[in-house]
């Protein structure tokens, strides 16, 4: 496949930044996005020149790291996936791909197509946690009854990689999705309950305060999240908070 | 509960909970209108009724009048706040692969609707309220001692042009509809095994009421 590559190229946090234009060639439709980004570094490094700065570690879709806004949709026009489990055969040879940084005011760009999400880190310190005395008496989590349903949720909630890409798909960069997920979480089980009121109502303030914007459901975070996480966690999210402001 | 209004979810709760009575608004309104279509006079007696109640007059229309300057400029502040969260645009963004254009346009049909409720005031309202609170005539009859109501309505759709500009403002209605009804439930938090159906029942809203509006006016239009 021979391509055009549009790719966001930005220095550092105070460069301006610009689109520039790359043609690569030779790209087989059975290579991960990252690895076809990877062949043009390697011939971007041959020729002298800057690489393009990306994040990535896992390769496997399990650890949230990797981003890029690809052709207008976060972690590209597959469904389900991360931009390491993208493969070239959703593109067609002579296609131009634009690829761009995650775009939130609360993810400022740090080089290229890196930028910093430490502000979903900060919401998670923020609240995202149970206290458990983890003295030696610690109970089996499993001696707990919960509700098959409930467990589902949860668990369903819990497969959230925090990889930032409701917030780059949502047109007003909305964090609602990931919150949502994160709060749900816990609301759903017996061990969040004694911390549930000042986990939501922290955690949605750290949200405000970083800058995210507000949730109009559009329903496009849904859409693109690799997990599925449902829009479902933030009606939770939203009645737990309505609840905790009443009791606090 | 103090500073809930400073909160994202709050704001957006409050928003819900202003949609949601500006709703249950329209729906009365349009089975009043829609009556004119059926009988004159129960059109005229239940505008009466709705324009000398004093609860419905004192209370309930300052109300509505408040629900909706609260929807529009909380919409606004929303829309601006929003704007901010992105400093930097997307060279290519393709928002139709993951949302409705309802949900991305809420703004400019709540703008164009903001346009014809202005319209819309001017032709009914502000005259209504000359009638009756500053030239000081309750009675709600013409000289020839009939009713006022029906006849000021005929008279109102005589001309295209309003006809087609009311039209056109029940079209932006519906599209604000479309994702609004839905999007006011879920921000209240009501996402639940009721929402396939609260879904369909929303899209009939969105489509009939104003729908109905349209043929109120063209049915008044070429039937008189």
């Amino acid at each position: 496949m021979n391509l055009t590559l549009k790719i966001w190229r930005q220095k550092n946090a105070n460069d301006k930044g610009k689109m520039v234009d790359y043609p690569i060639s030779d790209i087989s439709p059975d290579m991960s996005f990252l690895e076809m980004l990877d062949v043009l570094n390697e011939q971007l490094i041959n020729k002298g020149e800057e690489p393009v700065a990306f994040d990535h570690d896992c390769r496997e879709g399990i650890c949230g790291m990797c981003s890029l806004y690809i052709n207008g949709e976060a972690h590209g026009p597959d469904r389900g996936v991360t931009t390491c489990q993208l493969h070239m055969r959703m593109f067609k040879d002579g296609d131009t791909i634009y690829i761009e940084p995650f775009r939130a005011a609360a993810f400022p760009v740090i080089k290229d197509l890196v930028v910093d999400r430490s502000a979903f880190d900060r919401i998670q310190h923020a609240g995202g946690f149970i206290s458990v005395n983890t003295s030696g008496n610690t109970i089996d989590a499993n001696a707990i009854p919960v509700n098959k349903h409930d467990a589902d949720d949860a668990f369903a909630a819990a497969t959230c990689i925090g990889c930032g890409a409701c917030v780059a798909s949502c047109k007003n960069s909305s964090a609602m999705l990931f919150v949502g997920a994160k709060v749900s979480q816990f609301a759903l089980l017996p061990q969040g309950q004694v911390e549930a009121t000042d986990r939501v109502l922290n955690m949605v303030k750290q949200m405000d305060e970083e800058g995210f914007g507000n949730c109009t459901n559009t329903g496009a975070c849904e859409v693109e999240c690799p997990k599925g996480i449902s829009l479902e966690n933030i009606a939770r999210m939203n009645r737990e908070y309505l609840k905790a402001s009443l009791k606090g | 509960m103090s500073g809930i209004l400073n909160s994202s979810i709050g704001r957006k709760f409050a928003m819900a909970l202003s949609a949601l009575f500006l709703m249950i608004f329209l729906l009365q309104h349009f089975v009043i209108n829609f009556s004119s279509v059926i009988s004159a006079d129960a059109f005229n007696n239940m505008s009466h009724f709705m324009g000398t109640n004093w609860l419905i007059q004192y209370v309930m229309q300052p109300v509505l009048i408040l629900g909706v300057i609260f929807h529009f400029v909380m919409g606004f502040v929303l829309e601006i706040k929003n704007k901010k969260a992105r400093n930097i645009s997307y060279a290519k963004n393709n928002g139709g692969a993951n949302s409705s254009w309802m949900s991305r346009n809420m703004i400019y049909s709540g703008l164009f609707i903001l346009i014809f409720l202005v319209i819309h005031f001017i032709d009914f309202w502000i005259p209504e309220i000359n009638t009756k609170y500053i030239q000081g005539d309750m009675s709600g009859l013409l000289p020839n001692g009939e009713y006022r109501y029906y006849e000021e309505l005929v008279h109102k759709f005589a001309p295209i042009w309003r006809v087609a500009l009311y039209c056109l403002g029940f079209v932006f209605l519906s599209l604000h509809l479309l994702h609004g009804f839905m999007s006011a439930f879920q921000s209240v938090g009501a996402n639940n095994k009721y929402t396939q159906g609260l879904k369909g029942f929303g899209k009939a809203y969105a489509i009939i009421i104003p729908l109905g509006f349209i043929v109120i006016a063209l049915f008044h239009h070429f039937n008189h």
